[in-house]
């Protein structure tokens, strides 16, 4: 599952909420579980959000197994610093992945099987807790969903430092494409002439 | 544009809109040819390629489910998707990296360079170098190949300052800016590249060549091109004589339509190529439209790949820039001390943020992994492209497992990796951590190749009608009318990047198709 476009959506400079696509009027009756947080000062677009709370309504999960998850997805892909919502908009993603009654049940049982202390147990316990269920499809399938998210989004491209599309700017010709200073310049045989 | 009855034997009818099939668009229509030209995806534009990475990914690619084996990287490390090419009006020339280097004269005589090389089906093409070289030059002119023809490189972006003085603390000589079909500065009507990056996406100030705004066009300018849009070629039928006369296909409200035609030219990436073929058994036919050499799907090439990321103390920034913004060619010839046959390829390369963990590292997780990830803004990258061995069993068949949208047997790919792609790539890992180590990484990251996304060889030209499919023109030998005119006929793959030569041979058919007609003999 190397790529999936249906939840690979958020990037550029689309900030939005980070529940996403979710029209709140459909869901709301059946929201199961919430997550809620605050965006950390850090995030620069955050003066620019109507608001600096953020929810991820949850149809499949309650908020305790939304929690849960979170802790498996911090786990396997720890970033300190990386705003809690970029991890919110994974659990919200393998939520609403969970269609039918059977994968709903399937998501779950692997939830369960972490264990009651999972999301208290220091990140040690939580990777050996992790690596006794690596070969299982639920671990597998939350490891690729968090590739495909976490890095899809407003929060990741603020806290890599990617700029991402540059169309709408002009493209990086004269934002820096060349502005790197600590290696020699190129001779012009080796490249060509700037198109100025 | 003109609308050609169904029951219209007079036109060619075309399938595939990319580098080979748009290409033969433009050239049969000037020649004065009806063309339908059949394209499986919708018709987009600059204006409308998405910015956004994960629309944009949905809005280009061919998505049908493919089922694959064998022990190559992509069974594991990609195996809902072994392959990734476009389905758009302009195909896969939407989203390629546009890089356009040339097969050299000893990958084309790889048989008699090579020698035996047990396990695998090496052969020579059945031309001189110096005609693929001619239509080398024209191809380059029509697409605009940067370092090519008295056009300008590229100036260097960052990622290539970091190439470009590691390779030359390890020795290498050929290191420059690459050869790109990218607009250098404004040239045929459009404009110069921006930088901006996004190459995979559809390139919005259409710098990058694509027969989307290029070939197809100056094609419809002619007022002889019939082009119908999400239309999924099904079946190539022929008649008592055994020349096709039909191409059969579902039309954008699923209904199936059967167009008459007077030539067929099939260009719907290798891969689809080969199905097509398969699925169009009959009577006369039975393992496949003109597959009685049994060599329809065989020695499916895709290049070796793998990634080296350089993870550096300062910035880099790789991801401003073209995407494959340089390249070494020292490695792109043969000399067996290297304890391999054939050459490769090293492609500078930059990924954006969420396309890197998913295509471009190896499998991991935790904090370790999490780290390299933590170092994007200083990484530069290098993409392995070597010839991978043409190997009889690995080969395009019929999914038993896996049908399409339409309920068709999907492709099948089998391909194992054969001992001289082992050591080729483990040589060319070697030598681009060499070229990082030079200039001072402080981390090295290799990763195993990904989803293939260059397809050859299904089928392959030849002289002989028992030892290919086609003859030397891409022309079926035991179907006149028919063409293959994409990267199927590739009877090896070389190192080089497939586009380039796609066209040229595209060029080349067109002439000889313009030829046979004048003189009646298709």
């Amino acid at each position: 599952m190397a790529f999936k476009a249906s939840v690979w959506m958020d990037g550029g400079d689309r900030v939005s909420a980070p529940q996403g696509r979710l029209d709140r009027r459909d869901f709301m009756k059946s929201v199961t579980g919430v997550l809620t947080g605050v965006l950390v000062s850090s995030v620069p677009f955050a003066s620019l959000l109507p608001s600096t709370a953020w929810a991820v309504d949850l149809t499949a999960l309650t908020g305790a197994e939304g929690l849960a998850l979170t802790a498996m997805i911090k786990t396997i892909a720890p970033h300190d610093g990386l705003d809690d919502a970029a991890y919110a908009m994974v659990v919200g993603a393998i939520d609403r992945g969970a269609t039918t009654p059977e994968a709903v049940q399937s998501l779950k049982a692997g939830i369960a099987s972490l264990g009651d202390g999972f999301m208290s147990a220091p990140e040690s316990a939580r990777v050996e807790r992790l690596k006794s269920i690596e070969n299982t499809a639920f671990f597998q399938s939350t490891r690729v969903t968090t590739l495909m998210v976490l890095y899809a989004n407003p929060f990741a491209y603020a806290h890599f430092g990617y700029e991402g599309e540059a169309f709408s700017k002009g493209g990086y010709l004269t934002r820096g494409f060349n502005d790197l200073r600590w290696l020699p310049e190129v001779p012009l045989e080796a490249s060509g002439p700037l198109p100025f | 544009m003109p609308r050609y009855a169904l029951d219209d034997d007079s036109v060619a009818v075309i399938i595939g809109s990319g580098a080979g099939g748009g290409t033969m668009a433009h050239e049969l229509t000037r020649r004065g040819l009806k063309v339908v030209l059949l394209e499986a995806g919708r018709r987009e534009s600059p204006a409308s390629f998405s910015q956004n990475i994960g629309e944009a990914f949905g809005q280009l690619t061919w998505l049908e489910p493919r089922s694959q084996s064998g022990t190559w990287d992509a069974v594991h490390t990609s195996p809902n998707m072994p392959a990734w090419h476009c389905r758009t009006v302009g195909g896969t020339t939407v989203h390629w990296t546009a890089a356009t280097p040339r097969l050299q004269e000893y990958e084309i005589r790889a048989r008699s360079t090579y020698g035996e090389v047990a396990g695998t089906s090496l052969v020579d093409w059945p031309m001189e170098y110096a005609e693929l070289k001619r239509w080398y030059f024209a191809a380059e002119r029509r697409m605009g190949v940067t370092r090519r023809h008295g056009l300008p490189g590229m100036p260097a972006n960052n990622n290539f300052k970091v190439l470009y003085a590691g390779a030359r603390k390890v020795g290498y000589k050929r290191v420059h800016t690459n050869y790109l079909a990218i607009n250098s500065k404004a040239r045929d009507d459009r404009g110069g590249c921006i930088q901006q990056g996004f190459c995979v996406q559809g390139c919005k100030t259409a710098a990058k060549w694509s027969t989307l705004y290029t070939e197809i066009p100056r094609a419809e300018a002619t007022g002889r091109l019939d082009l119908r849009t999400s239309c999924f070629a099904t079946r190539i039928e022929h008649g008592a004589d055994g020349r096709a006369n039909a191409v059969v296909y579902r039309d954008a409200n699923g209904h199936e339509q059967r167009q008459k035609a007077r030539l067929v030219c099939l260009a719907g990436n290798s891969i689809e190529s080969a199905r097509l073929l398969l699925l169009s058994a009959s009577g006369r036919f039975p393992n496949g439209l003109a597959n009685g050499s049994d060599q329809v799907g065989r020695n499916y090439c895709h290049h070796l790949t793998s990634f080296v990321w350089g993870i550096f103390d300062k910035p880099v920034y790789a991801w401003r820039g073209t995407t494959l913004a340089g390249v070494v060619e020292d490695e792109n010839v043969h000399d067996p001390r290297r304890g391999f046959v054939g050459g490769y390829h090293l492609e500078l390369v930059a990924l954006d943020l969420p396309s890197w963990p998913l295509a471009g590292l190896p499998y991991g997780w935790g904090r370790d992994y999490a780290s390299i990830i933590d170092n994007y803004r200083n990484v530069s990258g290098i993409l392995i492209n070597g010839e991978d061995m043409s190997r009889p069993d690995n080969r395009i068949t019929l999914s038993t497992t896996v049908k399409d949208s339409s309920g068709l047997p999907s492709a099948h790919i089998h391909c194992d990796t054969h001992p001289n792609d082992i050591a080729l790539r483990d040589h060319a890992r070697q030598q681009g951590r060499r070229i990082y180590e030079a200039v001072g990484a402080k981390r090295i990251v290799v990763s195993e190749g990904s989803t293939a996304t260059h397809q050859m060889g299904t089928a392959r030209m030849s002289v002989d009608p028992a030892t290919g499919v086609t003859n030397p023109y891409g022309r079926a030998h035991e179907v006149p009318n028919l063409f293959l005119s994409d990267g199927s006929v590739l009877p090896t793959p070389g190192a080089a990047n497939p586009t380039l030569t796609i066209v040229s041979l595209a060029l080349r058919q067109a002439e000889h198709i313009g030829k046979e007609l004048a003189a009646g003999r298709i």
